[in-house]
């Protein structure tokens, strides 16, 4: 009756076993589906569509710019100010994007699922991904402040550039992958990850130099501060971006890169543990949501 | 051929066995065992191995919850099996009803033979390529258009792109909804979505169907162009398992009957017979349900 010979029948196998973020990077086409459908959706029926992507740093940017670095006299202290506010902001902002939407990413998609199997990393990579994309009009805009401020790129200056980035996108996506699958179990994490956002934004030295930790708070403070992979990662890109164009003289953490290294260290530990976790988390997905 | 398929056999003799083991053990009507239409020996398709799932059923979620129904000496949840060690062989191009009660275990089963549950004793096999008609709407996004979603949800349902756009007109002739194919799929009608859902489903072409509660949907002509399909793919070969409660429409269409009472196969055999101790149990819930309100 069929027309298929044994001899290329397939092996019997668990349903659903092979998932795993290694299957949805050689499953890319859903992927890119995804994440369109993410993007799309996002500014559905919007006239402006994905350039609100680019109003929205701009507008957290004045906002940063005009309160603390004129209000406060932040540009006084720290030369070219805006560029040094905004190479740290597209980082953190990436970052508190990427965990944001990693943790809503397998309870928003809950109906699918919980009625079709797929590698449940997709949901996850696909909101890093959406994250990146609304990293580049930041990113872009940044460029074009640090070329009229006088910025040249220099290959250190790439090198910490790529570190710092790295630390980032590891780090955000170790997290969030662990929140996403804790998140099935106890909603309340959505809460706590929005909260920590405000945290975050104030724990990395992009509105204020890391000097005035150095000058207002007891040393252990200091070594707290500077052991946050955060504030490695922010540091680098200020070193890429920001450094270069200044009259020079300002002084970056001791041991930047030593300290960037273990912060890297770090977040491909995370990133494990968290892969680890929703890999083991996800078996229960379907009856949890 | 069959010397080809003798590998086979013998893998098939000794999951048949354990099958045919745990049905007699459980069952009150003997079952006339499989019957796969076609000549030669059956290859299995689905083995389901003593397969046990359990539910647990919280009351509380909520801190306020909780302290509520522990000063009340409530429970704070309870357990539920919805599969209590579950044996079952479905063979390649046998067309399978699964029936019994609402809460018997009929769609988790069909859930942990997709593997979006996993069993939590027992072990699930399948063979080749598995997509389901469950539930089918779930992978329609309602701001994309008819057109993105198809290609979405085929991916969803695991075809690629180029065998999507090879279907595409066939998916888009068979739904009916070509004049609105670049409408956002939230300005559909309700029928419109459902049968675009079902047209990619029953277009995914793969070698196991899991169908749940789906022949339900959609206006009298489409549902005959349904059950159309499901014959045409059940003539090609594939496995089919149908989850529905439509029992004439089931005797007709399936050569297997496994009715599920309570998460334990009672009866596995000729469908009209399941369908039979199917009615069987739904009236005697419904005489058990009437003194019970009034």
């Amino acid at each position: 009756m069929s027309a298929v010979s044994p001899g290329d029948l397939p092996p019997l196998v668990t349903p659903g076993a092979n998932g795993g973020l290694g299957r949805v990077l050689a499953d890319r086409y859903l992927l890119r589906l995804l994440v369109r459908r993410e993007l799309k959706a996002r500014y559905k029926g919007s006239l402006l569509g994905l350039g609100w992507s680019y109003v929205r740093p701009a507008v957290h940017f004045a906002v940063y710019f005009f309160v603390v670095g004129i209000f406060l006299g932040m540009d006084q202290r720290v030369e070219h100010f805006p560029v040094y506010l905004f190479s740290g902001m597209v980082l953190v902002n990436l970052f508190t994007e990427t965990l944001h939407s990693c943790t809503r990413s397998v309870t928003g998609n809950g109906p699918l699922v919980k009625k079709v199997f797929l590698p449940r990393e997709l949901f996850p990579a696909a909101s890093l991904l959406v994250s990146l994309v609304h990293f580049l009009p930041g990113f872009a805009i940044m460029l074009a402040g640090a070329l009229a401020y006088g910025w040249r790129p220099d290959p250190a200056g790439l090198g910490a550039a790529v570190l710092g980035f790295a630390i980032i996108v590891v780090l955000g996506f170790g997290l969030g992958l662990l929140c996403a699958g804790v998140n099935v179990f106890f909603r309340d994490l959505e809460q706590v990850v929005d909260i920590l956002m405000i945290v975050i934004t104030w724990s990395v030295p992009m509105i204020y130099p890391w000097t005035q930790v150095r000058e207002r708070a007891p040393s252990w403070v200091l070594d707290a501060y500077l052991a946050n992979p955060l504030v490695s990662a922010v540091s680098l890109f200020q070193r890429a971006f920001w450094a270069p164009g200044t009259r020079g003289g300002f002084a970056f953490p001791p041991q930047m890169y030593g300290r960037a290294g273990a912060a890297l260290a770090v977040a491909v530990l995370v990133f494990m543990i968290g892969s680890l976790t929703f890999s083991r988390a996800q078996r229960r997905f379907a009856q949890e949501l | 051929m069959s010397g080809d398929m003798s590998g086979d056999v013998t893998t098939d003799a000794s999951t048949d066995a354990s099958t045919d083991a745990s049905t007699d053990a459980s069952t009150d009507a003997p079952g006339s065992a499989a019957a796969p239409g076609d000549a030669g020996a059956p290859v299995p398709s689905i083995v389901v191995d003593g397969v046990s799932k359990r539910f647990t059923l919280r009351h509380a979620r909520s801190i306020r919850e909780m302290t509520i129904r522990a000063l009340r000496r409530q429970r704070l949840s309870e357990t539920f099996d919805a599969l209590d060690g579950v044996s079952l062989t479905l063979h390649r191009g046998e067309t399978v009803a699964l029936m019994g009660l609402n809460g018997s275990g009929k769609s988790t089963l069909l859930k942990l033979m997709s593997g979006v549950m996993s069993p939590d004793a027992g072990s699930v096999r399948v063979r080749g390529r598995i997509a389901g008609l469950i539930d089918v709407g779930a992978g329609l996004h309602p701001d994309l258009t008819g057109r993105e979603n198809v290609y979405l949800n085929a991916a969803i349902l695991g075809m690629s792109e180029a065998e999507t756009r090879r279907k595409f007109d066939a998916i888009v002739e068979f739904s009916g909804v070509e004049r609105f194919l670049d409408n956002e799929v939230r300005f559909y009608s309700s029928g419109m979505f459902m049968r675009l859902a079902f047209s990619i489903a029953a277009h995914t072409e793969p070698d196991i169907f899991l169908i749940d509660e789906v022949l339900a949907v959609g206006d009298p002509p489409f549902r005959e162009k349904c059950l159309e399909r499901i014959r045409e793919l059940r003539g090609e070969g594939r496995t089919m398992v149908i989850v529905a409660h439509d029992i004439p429409m089931l005797t007709r269409l399936c050569d297997r009957g496994v009715t599920l009472r309570q998460g334990r196969i009672v009866f596995d055999g000729d469908p009209a017979e399941a369908g039979r101790l199917w009615l069987e149990d739904r009236r005697a819930r419904q005489t058990a349900d009437r003194p019970g309100k009034s």
